[in-house]
């Protein structure tokens, strides 16, 4: 796979956490909060055979990039954000998202990380189907 | 005027189609879109939809061009 410059992606190849946070590499920086959403094996009591992301690609790509500028208006430390998504049939234990964000210190990844994360959930056009072994559904957090 | 309207998940499912090509009259806006397709689709109107118009989130009252894609947003459940 052609590794990708771009900060923002969304990819239907395995996600590499290491690669993710190379694209953030600059002498500048002296900390990286990373945030690794992973495909669980069961909600509420019920056993996940894997589950299924959809992603209206060219709009979730633009709203990852509104993230980010979000992100360093917020949180003016925040040198650098990448954010990864993964879209297609991924399997329990699967990694679905990554989230890095770079600074010169360390005081302010943490908050922001969190920020990222909950606004990705709220804006970013990408669908999750839960397949069970007797059923599915797409599922919301709202 | 020709507008391309694209489905995602749910809704995706629930017509068989990602995407589909309307036609509507001149200064129609998302809303005048919604009513034409829940008149073919009636369980459209059932689902909590967001919208978006060339790629970016928009209200029921904005404005449509020829040629615009609209997207029909059900909940999102990224991450």
């Amino acid at each position: 796979m052609n590794v990708s410059e771009d900060l923002f992606q969304v990819t239907d190849q395995e996600i590499s956490v290491d690669e993710v946070v190379a694209r953030l590499a600059d002498p500048s920086i002296g900390a990286v909060s990373v945030f690794v959403g992973v495909v669980r094996g069961a909600t509420a009591g019920r056993k996940v055979r894997y589950l299924e992301y959809e992603a209206y690609s060219e709009m979730a790509e633009a709203a990852l990039r509104q993230i980010g500028d979000e992100v360093r208006a917020r949180w003016p430390e925040i040198q650098e954000v990448a954010i990864v998504h993964r879209a297609g049939r991924l399997p329990v234990g699967e990694t679905a998202v990554v989230i890095a964000l770079s600074a010169a210190h360390r005081r302010q990844v943490f908050d922001a990380l969190r920020f990222t994360i909950d606004r990705l959930k709220e804006i970013v056009p990408i669908w999750k189907k839960e397949i069970w072994e007797d059923g599915a559904e797409w599922r919301s957090e709202k | 005027m020709k507008i391309k309207v694209r489905f995602f998940a749910a809704p995706r499912e629930m017509l068989g189609a990602g995407e589909l090509v309307q036609e509507l009259p001149a200064e129609s806006t998302v809303q005048t879109l919604m009513d034409a397709l829940i008149r073919t689709y009636p369980k459209l109107g059932s689902l909590p939809l967001k919208f978006a118009v060339n790629r970016a989130y928009a209200s029921l009252d904005t404005q449509l061009c020829d040629g615009d894609e609209v997207a029909c947003i059900p909940p999102v459940g990224g991450g």
